[in-house]
């Protein structure tokens, strides 16, 4: 433990490890998989056992299938339109995914995968895949068009077509390193203040008072953490929409 | 930072995990849960639409029975007041010709009354004559002696006139 050797080891949280014994080495499934495995048995069971009553009146855990069902569907309709139908299971998917990576990650002794760089830019390269393909597969070659916005003066077009470039070979990149760096803040901030707890309940007599500081820092912070969890989330998937959006209207 | 170790083995195979795990989760999501939750909400919004255009029925229906019950209110109404009118105006109408019976046969016996006093006068009038003269005469004989029958009835006759009832 790092409080025990005096020092503040907020990093280590992070380090991936196998589990699952020798297969799991085997074939590199880490406590990151795990969790992540956990997640979609969490969110595949909500929807499942919450939509097994098939109730009319839905009781409380149906509530919360349709809640969600319901809040991402509006969601993806409101920002795609009516086409943007097809693409709800995918946005749906992907929301639940972080959602449950980022509230998952809260519970002690938990890992928390969307505070890995990988799994994020992986997400957002599934993402930044899929509103390509769209694009070129509806548009054709009138897709080329989007770097270069109608109306502009021509004599601008070495500015504007590699600053459009630019701009949409970033959206991965801003998706990813968004969703990554609240997590990792976010955890390490509990971490740091954790550790300042321990270290400060060791100090004799009037540890224990100060380290009430530390603490209820941290109370808040789990607070904010869980707001921070479903915002990002949210981000995620409203930014998803807005790029298939773009993909399927062209501006 | 652990995350940017890409070194790590466990790295790619955490990638390679990542996307096995998304995609099954899409593919169950996509292909058994998501169908089911729209199945039910469906199911919902048919059931309340039908609901709601059920209750519009019955207040369609409710709206044209009480429609139905003001007109034949109304019918009956004006039914009742056509009655009354009617029975009313034979009511006068009766009592107007019974009146005017009455009044035809109360004039008719005022004239037969009065023909029957007009006669009776006449009569008694003519006998006037005759009893003044005859009476005068008597008079005069027992007076005089003697009967001046023509100059009696002429004084009689004198004396009618200038009463008027000659």
């Amino acid at each position: 433990m790092a409080a025990e050797t005096g020092t503040i080891d907020a990093l280590s949280q992070f380090q991936l490890t196998p589990v699952l014994g020798p297969v799991g080495a085997a074939v590199g499934f880490s406590q990151s998989n795990a969790h992540m495995l956990l997640a979609a048995g969490l969110i595949t069971a909500l929807i499942m056992f919450g939509m097994s009553a098939r109730a009319v009146v839905p009781g409380r855990l149906q509530s919360l299938a349709e809640a969600s069902y319901e809040f991402v569907h509006d969601l993806v309709v409101g920002q795609v339109g009516d086409e943007g139908k097809r693409f709800f299971p995918f946005v749906f998917t992907l929301f639940m995914f972080v959602l449950f990576g980022n509230m998952l990650g809260l519970f002690p002794y938990a890992f928390t995968y969307t505070s890995h760089i990988a799994v994020t830019f992986g997400l957002a390269a599934i993402v930044f895949v899929l509103i390509t393909v769209v694009a070129l597969s509806l548009h054709g070659r009138k897709f080329f068009g989007y770097f270069f916005p109608e109306g502009a003066p021509l004599w601008l077009a070495p500015i504007i077509i590699p600053v459009e470039i630019v701009s949409y070979l970033s959206r991965p990149v801003s998706l990813s390193i968004r969703l990554f760096a609240n997590m990792v803040a976010g955890h390490v901030m509990l971490k740091v203040f954790a550790t300042f707890v321990v270290l400060l309940g060791g100090l004799g007599a009037i540890g224990p008072l100060v380290a009430v500081l530390p603490l209820s820092v941290n109370i808040a912070l789990v607070g904010f953490e869980v707001l921070v969890a479903f915002l990002q989330a949210y981000v995620f998937a409203i930014l998803t929409s807005i790029y298939l959006h773009d993909a399927v209207h062209l501006h | 930072m652990p995350q940017l170790d890409f070194g790590n083995p466990l790295m790619i195979a955490q990638i390679v995990w990542l996307l096995i795990i998304f995609g099954v989760l899409y593919f169950v999501l996509s292909t058994y849960a998501l169908p089911r939750v729209e199945e039910v909400l469906e199911d919902r919004r048919r059931r309340i639409e039908g609901d709601l255009e059920a209750a519009q029925a019955a207040k369609a229906e409710a709206d044209a029975a009480i429609a139905a019950h003001r007109d034949a209110t109304a019918k009956a109404r004006a039914e009742a007041q056509a009655a009354i009118a009617a029975a009313m105006q034979s009511a006068t109408q009766e009592a107007a010709q019974r009146s005017e019976a009455l009044a035809a046969r109360l004039a008719e016996q005022v004239a037969a009354a009065e023909a029957r006093i007009a006669a009776a006068r006449d009569s008694a009038m003519g006998a006037l004559r005759q009893v003044s003269t005859e009476t005068a005469e008597a008079l005069l004989q027992r007076l005089t002696g003697q009967s001046e029958s023509a100059a009696v009835a002429a004084a009689v006759d004198r004396a009618l006139t200038a009463r008027g009832q000659g």
